[in-house]
Protein backbone atom coordinates (compact mmCIF):
# COMPACT_ATOMS: atom_id res chain seq x y z
CA UNK A 1 0.00 0.00 0.00
CA UNK A 2 1.14 3.55 -1.19
CA UNK A 3 1.91 5.83 1.97
CA UNK A 4 0.92 9.50 1.91
CA UNK A 5 2.54 12.46 3.17
CA UNK A 6 0.98 13.42 5.90
CA UNK A 7 0.65 16.84 4.52
CA UNK A 8 -1.32 15.33 1.77
CA UNK A 9 -3.35 13.18 3.85
CA UNK A 10 -4.60 16.00 6.32
CA UNK A 11 -5.45 18.48 2.66
CA UNK A 12 -7.40 15.48 2.05
CA UNK A 13 -9.08 15.17 4.99
CA UNK A 14 -10.18 18.53 4.81
CA UNK A 15 -11.24 18.53 1.70
CA UNK A 16 -13.48 15.17 2.58
CA UNK A 17 -14.43 17.06 5.47
CA UNK A 18 -16.11 20.34 3.38
CA UNK A 19 -17.17 18.24 0.37
CA UNK A 20 -18.66 15.03 2.10
CA UNK A 21 -19.70 15.21 5.86
CA UNK A 22 -23.58 15.54 5.15
CA UNK A 23 -23.48 12.33 3.13
CA UNK A 24 -21.45 10.64 5.38
CA UNK A 25 -23.51 11.91 8.58
CA UNK A 26 -26.75 11.24 6.57
CA UNK A 27 -26.15 7.64 6.00
CA UNK A 28 -24.52 7.20 9.58
CA UNK A 29 -27.54 8.99 11.03
CA UNK A 30 -30.14 5.63 10.30
CA UNK A 31 -27.53 3.25 11.87
CA UNK A 32 -27.06 5.38 14.72
CA UNK A 33 -30.43 6.28 15.09
CA UNK A 34 -29.50 9.15 17.02
CA UNK A 35 -28.33 12.44 15.65
CA UNK A 36 -25.49 13.18 18.71
CA UNK A 37 -24.12 9.06 18.17
CA UNK A 38 -23.78 9.48 14.76
CA UNK A 39 -22.15 12.93 15.01
CA UNK A 40 -19.99 10.95 17.21
CA UNK A 41 -18.95 8.45 14.86
CA UNK A 42 -18.26 10.33 11.78
CA UNK A 43 -16.27 12.38 13.95
CA UNK A 44 -14.17 9.10 14.65
CA UNK A 45 -13.97 8.17 10.96
CA UNK A 46 -12.58 11.45 9.99
CA UNK A 47 -10.25 11.42 13.46
CA UNK A 48 -9.11 7.39 11.80
CA UNK A 49 -9.21 9.12 8.64
CA UNK A 50 -6.00 10.81 9.52
CA UNK A 51 -4.53 7.91 10.77
CA UNK A 52 -5.33 5.49 8.47
CA UNK A 53 -4.66 7.29 5.15
CA UNK A 54 -1.40 8.10 5.78
CA UNK A 55 -0.33 4.15 6.59
CA UNK A 56 -2.47 2.83 3.39
CA UNK A 57 -2.46 5.88 1.53
CA UNK A 58 -5.35 8.11 0.60
CA UNK A 59 -8.54 6.17 -0.96
CA UNK A 60 -9.90 6.50 -4.08
CA UNK A 61 -13.39 7.37 -2.75
CA UNK A 62 -12.71 9.20 0.54
CA UNK A 63 -16.78 9.25 0.81
CA UNK A 64 -17.26 5.74 1.25
CA UNK A 65 -14.69 4.95 3.15
CA UNK A 66 -15.55 7.26 5.88
CA UNK A 67 -19.13 6.64 5.10
CA UNK A 68 -18.53 3.06 6.20
CA UNK A 69 -15.89 3.87 8.91
CA UNK A 70 -18.21 5.87 10.58
CA UNK A 71 -21.19 3.25 10.32
CA UNK A 72 -19.13 0.84 12.33
CA UNK A 73 -18.23 2.59 14.70
CA UNK A 74 -22.05 3.78 15.08
CA UNK A 75 -22.90 0.19 15.22
CA UNK A 76 -20.27 -0.80 17.84
CA UNK A 77 -21.36 2.32 19.76
CA UNK A 78 -24.90 0.95 19.32
CA UNK A 79 -23.81 -2.73 20.36
CA UNK A 80 -22.14 -1.08 23.45
CA UNK A 81 -25.60 0.95 24.20
CA UNK A 82 -27.56 -2.39 23.81
CA UNK A 83 -25.53 -4.32 26.35
CA UNK A 84 -25.69 -1.33 28.78
CA UNK A 85 -29.50 -1.85 27.99
CA UNK A 86 -29.14 1.84 28.13
CA UNK A 87 -32.62 3.60 27.02
CA UNK A 88 -31.52 6.02 23.91
CA UNK A 89 -34.27 8.25 22.06
CA UNK A 90 -34.49 6.89 18.70
CA UNK A 91 -34.78 8.57 15.17
CA UNK A 92 -37.82 6.71 13.94
CA UNK A 93 -37.79 6.62 10.43
CA UNK A 94 -38.33 3.42 7.66
CA UNK A 95 -35.13 1.49 8.92
CA UNK A 96 -34.28 1.73 12.06
CA UNK A 97 -31.64 -0.46 12.41
CA UNK A 98 -30.04 -2.13 9.83
CA UNK A 99 -27.59 -4.67 11.17
CA UNK A 100 -25.78 -4.79 7.49
CA UNK A 101 -26.85 -1.23 6.27
CA UNK A 102 -28.16 -0.76 2.81
CA UNK A 103 -25.75 -0.41 0.06
CA UNK A 104 -23.35 2.49 -0.45
CA UNK A 105 -25.02 3.07 -3.82
CA UNK A 106 -25.92 7.07 -4.58
CA UNK A 107 -29.54 6.73 -4.18
CA UNK A 108 -29.57 5.60 -0.73
CA UNK A 109 -27.07 8.57 0.54
CA UNK A 110 -29.18 10.91 -1.91
CA UNK A 111 -32.36 10.07 0.01
CA UNK A 112 -30.49 10.26 3.22
CA UNK A 113 -29.35 13.45 2.44
CA UNK A 114 -33.07 14.59 2.18
CA UNK A 115 -33.98 12.76 5.17
CA UNK A 116 -31.67 15.07 6.71
CA UNK A 117 -32.47 18.12 5.57
CA UNK A 118 -36.31 17.59 6.06
CA UNK A 119 -35.27 16.79 9.84
CA UNK A 120 -32.89 19.47 10.34
CA UNK A 121 -36.04 22.17 8.93
CA UNK A 122 -39.25 20.27 10.10
CA UNK A 123 -41.53 23.09 10.94
CA UNK A 124 -42.02 21.77 14.72
CA UNK A 125 -38.35 23.41 15.91
CA UNK A 126 -37.81 26.73 15.74
CA UNK A 127 -36.59 28.75 12.84
CA UNK A 128 -33.34 29.64 14.07
CA UNK A 129 -32.72 26.07 15.24
CA UNK A 130 -33.77 24.93 12.01
CA UNK A 131 -31.00 27.16 10.39
CA UNK A 132 -28.76 26.07 13.10
CA UNK A 133 -28.83 22.22 12.80
CA UNK A 134 -29.02 22.72 8.92
CA UNK A 135 -25.38 24.66 9.11
CA UNK A 136 -24.31 22.46 11.76
CA UNK A 137 -25.17 18.67 10.21
CA UNK A 138 -25.45 19.39 6.57
CA UNK A 139 -22.71 22.12 6.12
CA UNK A 140 -20.46 20.41 8.75
CA UNK A 141 -19.79 23.94 10.35
CA UNK A 142 -19.01 23.69 13.84
CA UNK A 143 -21.11 25.67 17.09
CA UNK A 144 -18.48 28.25 17.01
CA UNK A 145 -18.94 28.80 13.36
CA UNK A 146 -22.51 28.71 13.32
CA UNK A 147 -22.54 31.29 16.48
CA UNK A 148 -20.20 34.06 14.83
CA UNK A 149 -22.34 33.57 11.32
CA UNK A 150 -25.75 34.39 13.60
CA UNK A 151 -24.19 37.01 15.96
CA UNK A 152 -24.43 35.34 19.31
CA UNK A 153 -21.99 33.54 22.01
CA UNK A 154 -20.98 30.14 20.95
CA UNK A 155 -23.17 28.96 24.52
CA UNK A 156 -25.88 30.53 22.90
CA UNK A 157 -25.90 28.53 19.83
CA UNK A 158 -24.50 25.58 21.37
CA UNK A 159 -27.44 25.58 23.85
CA UNK A 160 -29.71 26.14 20.76
CA UNK A 161 -28.76 23.04 18.88
CA UNK A 162 -28.77 21.06 21.94
CA UNK A 163 -32.32 22.22 22.70
CA UNK A 164 -33.26 21.09 19.02
CA UNK A 165 -31.48 17.74 19.14
CA UNK A 166 -33.27 17.22 22.15
CA UNK A 167 -36.63 18.05 20.76
CA UNK A 168 -36.15 15.50 17.91
CA UNK A 169 -35.25 13.20 19.86
CA UNK A 170 -37.97 13.44 22.92
CA UNK A 171 -40.54 14.48 20.33
CA UNK A 172 -39.92 11.02 17.73
CA UNK A 173 -39.62 13.97 15.06
CA UNK A 174 -38.91 11.44 12.35
CA UNK A 175 -36.19 11.01 9.92
CA UNK A 176 -37.95 10.68 6.48
CA UNK A 177 -39.29 12.86 3.88
CA UNK A 178 -42.26 14.06 3.90
CA UNK A 179 -45.27 12.18 1.91
CA UNK A 180 -45.93 14.38 -1.35
CA UNK A 181 -49.03 15.50 -0.03
CA UNK A 182 -47.01 17.77 2.80
CA UNK A 183 -44.15 18.22 0.59
CA UNK A 184 -45.12 21.39 -0.91
CA UNK A 185 -45.91 23.10 2.78
CA UNK A 186 -42.28 21.47 4.29
CA UNK A 187 -40.04 22.22 1.01
CA UNK A 188 -41.06 25.82 1.42
CA UNK A 189 -39.11 25.84 5.29
CA UNK A 190 -36.31 24.12 3.45
CA UNK A 191 -35.75 26.79 0.94
CA UNK A 192 -36.32 29.68 3.39
CA UNK A 193 -33.29 28.32 5.07
CA UNK A 194 -30.88 27.37 2.73
CA UNK A 195 -31.82 31.00 1.48
CA UNK A 196 -31.13 32.63 4.76
CA UNK A 197 -27.81 30.71 4.39
CA UNK A 198 -27.00 32.13 1.44
CA UNK A 199 -28.04 35.44 1.81
CA UNK A 200 -25.64 35.70 5.43
CA UNK A 201 -22.94 34.98 3.69
CA UNK A 202 -23.61 37.39 0.44
CA UNK A 203 -23.74 40.43 2.60
CA UNK A 204 -22.76 39.23 6.73
CA UNK A 205 -24.70 41.64 9.16
CA UNK A 206 -21.93 42.86 10.41
CA UNK A 207 -18.37 42.68 10.47
CA UNK A 208 -15.25 44.18 8.15
CA UNK A 209 -16.07 42.00 5.38
CA UNK A 210 -18.96 42.84 3.23
CA UNK A 211 -19.27 38.86 2.53
CA UNK A 212 -18.88 35.74 4.31
CA UNK A 213 -17.60 33.70 0.96
CA UNK A 214 -17.83 30.72 2.80
CA UNK A 215 -22.07 31.09 3.79
CA UNK A 216 -22.71 31.96 0.65
CA UNK A 217 -20.69 28.99 -0.92
CA UNK A 218 -22.82 26.73 1.08
CA UNK A 219 -26.04 28.40 0.44
CA UNK A 220 -24.87 27.50 -3.00
CA UNK A 221 -24.34 23.81 -2.06
CA UNK A 222 -27.22 23.42 -0.40
CA UNK A 223 -29.36 24.82 -3.19
CA UNK A 224 -27.65 22.22 -5.77
CA UNK A 225 -28.13 19.47 -4.00
CA UNK A 226 -31.59 20.00 -3.17
CA UNK A 227 -32.47 20.53 -7.03
CA UNK A 228 -30.22 17.34 -7.47
CA UNK A 229 -33.00 15.53 -4.70
CA UNK A 230 -35.79 17.57 -6.26
CA UNK A 231 -34.76 17.66 -9.96
CA UNK A 232 -38.68 18.36 -10.78
CA UNK A 233 -39.91 20.93 -8.14
CA UNK A 234 -40.37 24.25 -9.90
CA UNK A 235 -39.39 26.47 -6.59
CA UNK A 236 -36.22 24.81 -5.62
CA UNK A 237 -35.55 25.39 -9.46
CA UNK A 238 -36.26 28.93 -8.53
CA UNK A 239 -34.03 29.17 -5.38
CA UNK A 240 -31.38 28.12 -7.19
CA UNK A 241 -31.53 29.74 -10.07
CA UNK A 242 -31.83 33.15 -7.91
CA UNK A 243 -29.15 31.85 -5.72
CA UNK A 244 -26.63 31.61 -9.33
CA UNK A 245 -27.77 34.84 -10.37
CA UNK A 246 -27.20 36.53 -7.59
CA UNK A 247 -23.66 34.72 -6.79
CA UNK A 248 -22.70 36.13 -10.63
CA UNK A 249 -22.00 39.41 -9.49
CA UNK A 250 -19.95 38.39 -6.76
CA UNK A 251 -16.49 39.05 -8.06
CA UNK A 252 -17.84 42.59 -9.04
CA UNK A 253 -19.14 43.33 -5.94
CA UNK A 254 -15.54 44.86 -4.32
CA UNK A 255 -13.16 46.77 -5.66
CA UNK A 256 -9.10 46.04 -4.77
CA UNK A 257 -9.33 48.13 -1.99
CA UNK A 258 -12.12 45.43 -0.65
CA UNK A 259 -14.76 48.33 -0.42
CA UNK A 260 -18.33 47.59 -1.60
CA UNK A 261 -19.10 48.47 -5.56
CA UNK A 262 -22.46 49.17 -5.65
CA UNK A 263 -24.30 47.30 -8.60
CA UNK A 264 -24.73 50.72 -10.87
CA UNK A 265 -20.91 51.13 -10.93
CA UNK A 266 -19.95 47.49 -11.34
CA UNK A 267 -17.71 46.21 -13.94
CA UNK A 268 -20.25 43.84 -15.69
CA UNK A 269 -17.42 41.84 -17.42
CA UNK A 270 -16.71 40.62 -14.20
CA UNK A 271 -20.03 38.88 -13.97
CA UNK A 272 -20.09 35.58 -14.29
CA UNK A 273 -21.72 34.32 -17.09
CA UNK A 274 -21.44 30.78 -17.02
CA UNK A 275 -23.60 30.88 -13.93
CA UNK A 276 -25.59 33.62 -15.07
CA UNK A 277 -27.13 31.33 -18.31
CA UNK A 278 -26.89 28.25 -16.09
CA UNK A 279 -29.50 30.37 -13.56
CA UNK A 280 -31.34 31.77 -16.57
CA UNK A 281 -31.68 28.40 -17.82
CA UNK A 282 -33.29 27.15 -14.57
CA UNK A 283 -35.60 30.36 -14.42
CA UNK A 284 -37.39 28.94 -17.04
CA UNK A 285 -38.05 26.03 -15.74
CA UNK A 286 -39.10 27.17 -12.25
CA UNK A 287 -41.55 29.99 -13.97
CA UNK A 288 -43.45 26.83 -15.34
CA UNK A 289 -45.51 26.75 -12.08
CA UNK A 290 -48.40 29.03 -11.86
CA UNK A 291 -48.78 31.04 -9.93
CA UNK A 292 -44.33 31.44 -10.24
CA UNK A 293 -43.07 31.40 -6.78
CA UNK A 294 -41.51 33.54 -4.97
CA UNK A 295 -37.86 32.95 -5.46
CA UNK A 296 -38.11 32.17 -9.47
CA UNK A 297 -39.81 35.93 -9.09
CA UNK A 298 -36.91 37.13 -7.22
CA UNK A 299 -34.48 35.19 -9.91
CA UNK A 300 -36.07 36.86 -12.66
CA UNK A 301 -35.61 40.61 -10.93
CA UNK A 302 -32.16 39.17 -10.81
CA UNK A 303 -32.17 38.04 -14.61
CA UNK A 304 -33.39 41.69 -15.98
CA UNK A 305 -30.15 43.31 -13.97
CA UNK A 306 -27.92 40.14 -15.51
CA UNK A 307 -28.98 40.70 -18.81
CA UNK A 308 -28.88 44.38 -19.00
CA UNK A 309 -25.23 45.12 -21.36
CA UNK A 310 -25.13 48.62 -19.14
CA UNK A 311 -26.71 50.06 -16.13
CA UNK A 312 -28.76 52.60 -18.28
CA UNK A 313 -30.68 49.83 -20.01
CA UNK A 314 -31.99 48.29 -16.82
CA UNK A 315 -35.49 47.73 -18.10
CA UNK A 316 -36.94 48.98 -14.55
CA UNK A 317 -40.83 48.72 -15.78
CA UNK A 318 -40.27 45.15 -16.12
CA UNK A 319 -38.75 44.83 -12.91
CA UNK A 320 -41.48 46.92 -11.10
CA UNK A 321 -44.21 44.91 -12.64
CA UNK A 322 -42.39 41.78 -11.00
CA UNK A 323 -42.19 43.34 -7.82
CA UNK A 324 -46.02 43.88 -8.70
CA UNK A 325 -46.15 40.55 -8.28
CA UNK A 326 -43.88 39.73 -5.93
CA UNK A 327 -46.18 41.81 -3.79
CA UNK A 328 -48.89 39.36 -4.65
CA UNK A 329 -47.17 36.33 -3.55
CA UNK A 330 -44.99 37.53 -0.55
CA UNK A 331 -46.18 40.34 0.81
CA UNK A 332 -43.34 41.97 3.16
CA UNK A 333 -41.94 45.27 3.90
CA UNK A 334 -38.84 44.35 2.26
CA UNK A 335 -40.49 43.53 -0.95
CA UNK A 336 -42.29 46.64 -0.56
CA UNK A 337 -38.96 48.81 0.38
CA UNK A 338 -37.19 47.31 -3.25
CA UNK A 339 -40.10 47.65 -4.93
CA UNK A 340 -40.47 51.31 -4.29
CA UNK A 341 -36.99 51.69 -5.18
CA UNK A 342 -37.51 50.12 -8.62
CA UNK A 343 -40.81 52.79 -8.69
CA UNK A 344 -38.65 55.35 -8.72
CA UNK A 345 -36.13 54.60 -11.16
CA UNK A 346 -39.03 53.43 -13.77
CA UNK A 347 -41.68 56.51 -13.09
CA UNK A 348 -39.51 59.22 -11.03
CA UNK A 349 -37.08 59.71 -8.18
CA UNK A 350 -39.83 61.53 -6.24
CA UNK A 351 -42.75 59.15 -7.08
CA UNK A 352 -39.95 56.67 -5.52
CA UNK A 353 -39.38 58.79 -2.83
CA UNK A 354 -42.75 59.39 -1.70
CA UNK A 355 -43.07 55.42 -1.49
CA UNK A 356 -40.34 54.96 0.68
CA UNK A 357 -41.62 58.13 2.62
CA UNK A 358 -45.03 56.09 3.37
CA UNK A 359 -43.18 52.66 4.35
CA UNK A 360 -41.54 55.11 6.95
CA UNK A 361 -43.77 54.41 9.44
CA UNK A 362 -43.06 50.39 9.01
CA UNK A 363 -42.17 49.16 12.59
CA UNK A 364 -39.88 46.37 11.01
CA UNK A 365 -37.88 48.64 8.35
CA UNK A 366 -37.36 50.80 11.73
CA UNK A 367 -33.77 49.32 12.12
CA UNK A 368 -33.41 48.47 8.37
CA UNK A 369 -30.78 50.67 7.10
CA UNK A 370 -31.46 49.92 3.32
CA UNK A 371 -34.22 52.45 3.40
CA UNK A 372 -32.45 55.51 4.78
CA UNK A 373 -29.78 54.79 2.50
CA UNK A 374 -32.34 54.82 -0.48
CA UNK A 375 -34.30 57.85 1.00
CA UNK A 376 -30.60 59.21 0.48
CA UNK A 377 -30.18 58.11 -2.90
CA UNK A 378 -33.21 59.94 -4.11
CA UNK A 379 -32.69 63.51 -2.25
CA UNK A 380 -29.47 63.21 -3.83
CA UNK A 381 -30.58 62.52 -7.26
CA UNK A 382 -33.37 65.47 -6.49
CA UNK A 383 -30.17 67.60 -5.61
CA UNK A 384 -31.63 68.17 -1.97
CA UNK A 385 -28.36 66.97 -1.21
CA UNK A 386 -28.81 68.90 2.88
CA UNK A 387 -31.85 65.82 3.15
CA UNK A 388 -29.54 63.56 1.40
CA UNK A 389 -27.08 63.75 4.15
CA UNK A 390 -29.74 63.46 7.01
CA UNK A 391 -30.67 60.45 5.29
CA UNK A 392 -27.14 58.80 4.96
CA UNK A 393 -26.28 59.64 8.31
CA UNK A 394 -29.11 57.60 9.35
CA UNK A 395 -28.18 54.80 7.41
CA UNK A 396 -24.55 55.09 9.14
CA UNK A 397 -25.93 54.56 12.49
CA UNK A 398 -28.05 51.90 11.38
CA UNK A 399 -25.26 49.56 9.38
CA UNK A 400 -22.96 47.47 10.65
CA UNK A 401 -21.11 45.94 7.61
CA UNK A 402 -17.74 47.76 8.04
CA UNK A 403 -17.61 47.39 3.95
CA UNK A 404 -21.63 49.21 3.52
CA UNK A 405 -20.44 51.63 6.45
CA UNK A 406 -17.43 52.97 4.44
CA UNK A 407 -19.70 53.14 1.35
CA UNK A 408 -22.73 55.17 3.30
CA UNK A 409 -19.55 57.47 3.76
CA UNK A 410 -17.79 57.94 0.33
CA UNK A 411 -21.30 58.67 -0.42
CA UNK A 412 -21.83 61.93 2.45
CA UNK A 413 -18.37 62.73 1.28
CA UNK A 414 -19.02 63.16 -2.89
CA UNK A 415 -22.31 64.98 -1.01
CA UNK A 416 -20.05 68.00 0.70
CA UNK A 417 -18.24 68.33 -2.71
CA UNK A 418 -21.25 69.50 -4.24
CA UNK A 419 -20.39 67.47 -7.76
CA UNK A 420 -23.90 65.96 -7.32
CA UNK A 421 -22.81 62.91 -8.87
CA UNK A 422 -22.56 61.51 -5.38
CA UNK A 423 -25.28 58.89 -4.10
CA UNK A 424 -26.55 57.96 -7.62
CA UNK A 425 -26.89 54.45 -6.11
CA UNK A 426 -29.16 53.39 -3.90
CA UNK A 427 -30.70 50.46 -5.11
CA UNK A 428 -29.84 46.85 -2.92
CA UNK A 429 -28.54 44.67 -5.46
CA UNK A 430 -31.18 41.92 -4.94
CA UNK A 431 -34.28 41.91 -2.69
CA UNK A 432 -34.24 39.69 0.53
CA UNK B 1 -44.76 4.15 19.33
CA UNK B 2 -44.40 7.37 21.55
CA UNK B 3 -47.52 8.58 24.23
CA UNK B 4 -48.39 12.33 23.49
CA UNK B 5 -50.34 14.71 25.47
CA UNK B 6 -52.95 17.09 23.50
CA UNK B 7 -53.69 19.62 25.21
CA UNK B 8 -56.58 21.81 24.36
CA UNK B 9 -56.58 25.63 24.76
CA UNK B 10 -59.96 27.92 24.62
CA UNK B 11 -61.03 31.42 25.13
CA UNK B 12 -62.45 31.68 28.81
CA UNK B 13 -65.76 32.77 27.31
CA UNK B 14 -66.17 29.80 25.92
CA UNK B 15 -65.32 27.35 28.35
CA UNK B 16 -68.13 28.84 30.77
CA UNK B 17 -70.51 29.01 28.02
CA UNK B 18 -69.91 24.44 27.02
CA UNK B 19 -70.47 23.84 30.56
CA UNK B 20 -72.41 21.14 31.60
CA UNK B 21 -73.59 20.69 27.97
CA UNK B 22 -73.04 17.14 26.11
CA UNK B 23 -69.79 16.18 24.20
CA UNK B 24 -70.46 18.06 20.89
CA UNK B 25 -70.96 16.73 18.13
CA UNK B 26 -67.28 17.43 16.37
CA UNK B 27 -65.69 15.74 19.32
CA UNK B 28 -67.40 12.92 19.05
CA UNK B 29 -66.69 12.64 15.69
CA UNK B 30 -63.19 13.20 15.99
CA UNK B 31 -62.67 10.41 19.22
CA UNK B 32 -65.00 7.73 17.29
CA UNK B 33 -62.63 8.57 13.96
CA UNK B 34 -59.39 8.45 16.33
CA UNK B 35 -60.45 6.10 18.74
CA UNK B 36 -57.39 3.34 18.05
CA UNK B 37 -54.86 6.46 18.91
CA UNK B 38 -56.64 7.38 22.18
CA UNK B 39 -55.52 6.18 25.33
CA UNK B 40 -57.91 9.01 27.39
CA UNK B 41 -58.84 12.10 27.85
CA UNK B 42 -61.05 14.72 29.29
CA UNK B 43 -62.99 18.16 29.12
CA UNK B 44 -62.04 20.23 31.78
CA UNK B 45 -64.06 22.54 33.95
CA UNK B 46 -63.86 26.24 33.38
CA UNK B 47 -60.77 27.94 34.80
CA UNK B 48 -62.40 29.65 37.37
CA UNK B 49 -62.87 26.52 38.93
CA UNK B 50 -59.10 26.25 39.07
CA UNK B 51 -57.01 25.99 42.49
CA UNK B 52 -53.36 26.29 42.37
CA UNK B 53 -50.71 24.93 44.97
CA UNK B 54 -47.21 26.57 45.06
CA UNK B 55 -44.14 25.13 47.01
CA UNK B 56 -43.29 28.44 49.58
CA UNK B 57 -40.15 27.18 49.39
CA UNK B 58 -39.86 26.77 53.70
CA UNK B 59 -41.31 22.74 53.12
CA UNK B 60 -44.84 24.04 52.91
CA UNK B 61 -47.65 25.06 50.36
CA UNK B 62 -49.21 27.66 49.41
CA UNK B 63 -53.10 27.37 48.16
CA UNK B 64 -54.90 30.14 45.90
CA UNK B 65 -58.21 30.26 43.37
CA UNK B 66 -57.21 30.46 40.09
CA UNK B 67 -55.67 28.57 37.09
CA UNK B 68 -51.37 28.74 37.54
CA UNK B 69 -50.82 31.24 34.90
CA UNK B 70 -53.37 33.90 34.12
CA UNK B 71 -54.23 34.08 30.58
CA UNK B 72 -57.26 34.12 28.20
CA UNK B 73 -56.31 31.09 26.68
CA UNK B 74 -57.44 28.37 28.77
CA UNK B 75 -56.70 24.36 29.00
CA UNK B 76 -60.27 23.20 28.63
CA UNK B 77 -59.49 19.30 27.88
CA UNK B 78 -57.20 16.95 26.81
CA UNK B 79 -56.41 13.42 24.95
CA UNK B 80 -53.51 11.23 25.98
CA UNK B 81 -52.64 9.17 22.70
CA UNK B 82 -50.36 6.63 20.99
CA UNK B 83 -48.34 7.48 17.71
CA UNK B 84 -45.74 6.48 15.75
CA UNK B 85 -43.92 9.75 15.36
CA UNK B 86 -44.55 13.47 15.97
CA UNK B 87 -45.68 14.15 12.12
CA UNK B 88 -48.85 11.38 13.01
CA UNK B 89 -49.53 13.03 16.44
CA UNK B 90 -49.36 16.11 14.80
CA UNK B 91 -52.13 15.02 12.19
CA UNK B 92 -54.39 13.44 14.98
CA UNK B 93 -53.99 16.89 16.73
CA UNK B 94 -54.91 18.63 14.12
CA UNK B 95 -58.25 17.06 13.25
CA UNK B 96 -58.98 18.33 17.68
CA UNK B 97 -61.95 20.54 16.92
CA UNK B 98 -60.55 22.89 19.59
CA UNK B 99 -61.94 26.40 20.13
CA UNK B 100 -58.37 28.26 19.76
CA UNK B 101 -55.47 25.40 19.26
CA UNK B 102 -53.79 22.96 21.18
CA UNK B 103 -50.49 21.91 22.19
CA UNK B 104 -48.86 18.66 21.54
CA UNK B 105 -45.88 17.29 24.12
CA UNK B 106 -44.45 14.04 24.07
CA UNK B 107 -44.90 12.17 26.89
CA UNK B 108 -41.60 11.33 29.09
CA UNK B 109 -41.20 8.02 29.79
CA UNK B 110 -39.79 7.23 33.16
CA UNK B 111 -38.46 3.81 33.67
Amino acid sequence: MPQAASSEVAAAVADAHRREWAFVLAATVRVAGDIDAAEEAVQDAYASALATWGERGIPDKPGAWLTVAARHRALDMHRHAATEQRALPKLHGPEEYLPDGPGLDDEGIADDRLRLIFTCCHPALAFEAQVALTLRLLCGLSTADVARAFLVPEATMAARITRAKKKIAAAHIPYRVPPASELHDRIDGVLSVVYLVYTTGHTAPSGAQLMRTDLAERGLELARTLRALLPADPDVAGLLALILLTDARRDARLNEFHEQVLLEDQDRSRWDRRAIAEGVALLREALVSRPPGRFALMAAIAAVHDESGIWSDTDWREILGLYDLLMERWPSPVVQLNRAIALGFALGYAEGLAELDALGAEPQLARYPYLAAARGDFLARLGREEEARVAFQEALILADNEAERRSLRARMGALAGGSGQAGERGQRESPS
Amino acid sequence: MSKYLILIFQDEAATKQSEGEAISAPYQEFMQRRGASLLNGAALQSASTATSIRRDGSGGHSVTDGPFAESKEVLGGYFLIEAADLDEALEIAKEVPAGIGVEVRPVRMVS
